[in-house]
């Protein structure tokens, strides 16, 4: 034993979930009022290896708007991942030895710096997961197909993500549910009368995306949870949008399910989070079976550990969720509001910068107070392909596509739009360097 | 800037397509979308003797993936259909003459696949083998 410990470096001891695992960021905790925080993005922007790079030759500066798709990674959470790797790793929850019990105790950490960030009473109502995506189809599997009977209604909206979806489509078909779905209204808000009349039809669980990731709008998801608890229905909140945007409080939402992924919220990817009431956890079977999720295993049948190992099989992605964990350490160090208000002001002025050039046209809510960091649009007789392509032709980086959306683009009447997206590292020039493409887009097709 | 594929031909041929529209009747009509970014093209096809006696295409996309059908059609048309199914991924884009990256590769190609699909009656073609 002791020879064996004295081949590794002494590994760190576990941080306390609530302390940052590096101190690289510059966050001025006590800022004077009278500073304006749309500097957020230029304050923090060193922090962000990738968004300091030199460009190559003939290129300009990187203007990265598709946070939405996915964000950058500041030094405390690439730091967090080398100092895992470099004096922690081993297996978790198996060995005895030191290094395991450290590699542990830093993923548990994780958890809890997780459960704290949404508000989470207990840190057991923490599933890590790889992704968004594969929490929803944890619950769509886990418990749907043991709770649906045939002709039980699930209510989605028609602005979903195709990963709060196809996964219900799935056990729809399988268990004989039914999918009814919350409508539009022109400016790309939900319709709230349409969601009261399929409440009125005992529903079993209602779905649906905190922030609209095509369109970029807030759904009133309190408002919405409360009518379809009120129903009788279980909720489930897909965050992806919101997490890493604004403040998101699962008490406060007073939702079943919260999913959200790493990959968004600053961290690494192949790490996401579903969040689950204790109870409701607790009463529903497992997704995947393998290791760590067993009590006792026979030949021929098994029993269930306790969550949030039940939902945990095989080796989990360690290094990732304890960079997760230094990713929202970073981010309440800045405070999810000032990131709010920052990603808020950068979207005002996109509108405004946006609406001087001709043939563009911004879809989603006319009222920005219910619109977060994305800015979906078109230009006139141009595909957003093209659009993209010439943007990236001057290193402006922004999605174009149906975003994961075909059925809400095929309300709209779109196949495609050009989306640009914010985080909290986004700076006013990088839309001034969209807006400068947009004319030079205009330029190459209606010049 | 000096690489862009924003070139005439591609601009030329998006803004006024050659073989446009569609066929009716038609021997061979097929229908291909990308699933990247729900692009779609159709084309329409009449046969005689082997050789592709009518071609047309229609449907929406970006600019270099409906430039590259309506510059796929000039290729085709009046040539045999076994020349057709022939046709390499590099021919065409020898033809386009602008710079593909790894990310449009499925847009400039899209109607040549759609092409061999409806002439050969397969159901998939993978992109490396276009």
């Amino acid at each position: 034993m002791t020879s064996c410990r004295d081949a590794f470096p002494a590994p760190k001891p576990a941080p306390a979930p609530d302390r940052p695992m590096t101190t690289t960021h510059v966050i001025v905790e006590d800022r004077p009022a009278h500073v304006p925080p749309g500097t957020l993005g230029d304050r923090i922007r060193p922090d962000f290896p990738i968004l300091n790079q030199l460009p190559s030759p003939g290129r300009p500066a990187l203007a990265f708007l598709d946070t939405a798709a996915s964000s950058q990674k500041p030094r405390a959470v690439i730091d967090a991942l080398t100092t895992y790797y470099e004096t922690t790793h081993a297996n978790i929850h198996r060995g005895v030895y030191q290094l395991s019990e450290h590699a542990t105790a830093q993923y548990e950490a994780a958890r809890a710096t997780v459960a704290d960030f949404i508000g989470a009473p207990d840190p057991h109502e923490v599933v890590f997961t790889r992704n968004t995506t594969e929490g929803i189809n944890l619950v769509a599997n886990a418990w749907g197909r043991r709770n649906l009977r045939p002709g039980d209604l699930i209510i989605l909206t028609v602005m979903e993500h195709h990963s709060n979806l196809v996964p219900w489509q799935l056990v729809a078909e399988e268990t004989g549910a039914e999918l009814g779905f919350v409508g539009m209204l022109p400016d790309g808000t939900l319709d709230l009368v349409s969601l009261d009349a399929l409440l009125a039809r005992a529903p079993k669980l209602v779905a649906f995306s905190h922030v609209s990731n095509a369109l970029g709008t807030i759904h009133p998801a309190a408002e919405i949870t409360r009518r379809a608890k009120a129903a009788g229905a279980l909720v489930l909140v897909d965050g992806a949008q919101s997490t890493p945007h604004i403040p998101v409080d699962v008490v406060a939402l007073g939702c079943d399910f919260l999913a959200f992924s790493g990959h968004k919220v600053l961290g690494p990817t192949g790490i996401g989070v579903l969040w689950g009431r204790r109870e409701i956890l607790d009463g529903m079977g497992p997704f995947m079976g393998g290791g760590s999720m067993i009590r006792r295993v026979e030949l021929t049948h098994s029993t269930w550990a306790d969550v949030p190992a039940r939902f945990e099989a095989g080796t989990p992605a360690i290094a990732e969720a304890i960079g997760l964990g230094a990713a929202l350490t970073y981010l309440k160090g800045i405070g999810l509001e000032r990131v709010a208000e920052h990603e808020h002001q950068l979207l005002e002025y996109a509108l405004d910068r946006l609406a001087d050039v001709p043939g563009v046209t911004v879809l989603g809510p006319s009222d920005p107070a219910r619109q977060a960091g994305v800015v979906s649009f078109t230009v006139d007789g141009v595909h957003p392909h093209d659009v993209a392509a010439i943007l990236d032709e001057g290193n402006v980086a922004v999605r174009a596509g149906h975003h994961c959306c075909q059925p809400l683009l095929r309300e709209m009447d779109l196949v495609a739009t050009t989306r640009a997206s914010f985080g909290p590292y986004t700076v006013q020039s990088e839309i001034d360097a969209l807006v400068t493409g947009l004319r030079r887009v205009n330029a190459i097709f209606n010049g | 800037m000096t690489d862009s594929i924003y070139r005439e031909i591609i601009l030329d041929h998006y803004k006024n397509p050659h073989h446009h529209g569609r066929l009716d009747p038609a021997d061979v009509s097929h229908e291909e979308t990308n699933p990247l970014c729900g692009d779609e093209i159709r084309i329409d096809v009449r046969i005689n003797d082997g050789l592709i006696s009518e071609i047309a295409f229609d449907g929406r996309g970006c600019a270099v993936s409906q430039a590259s059908a309506s510059i796929l059609t000039d290729m085709v048309v009046g040539r045999p259909v076994t020349e057709a199914i022939a046709l390499s991924r590099e021919d065409l884009l020898e033809e386009l003459g602008i710079p593909v990256s790894p990310a449009r590769m499925k847009c400039a190609t899209l109607g040549l696949k759609t092409l061999k699909l409806g002439l050969t009656g397969a159901t998939s073609i993978d992109d490396d083998k276009l």
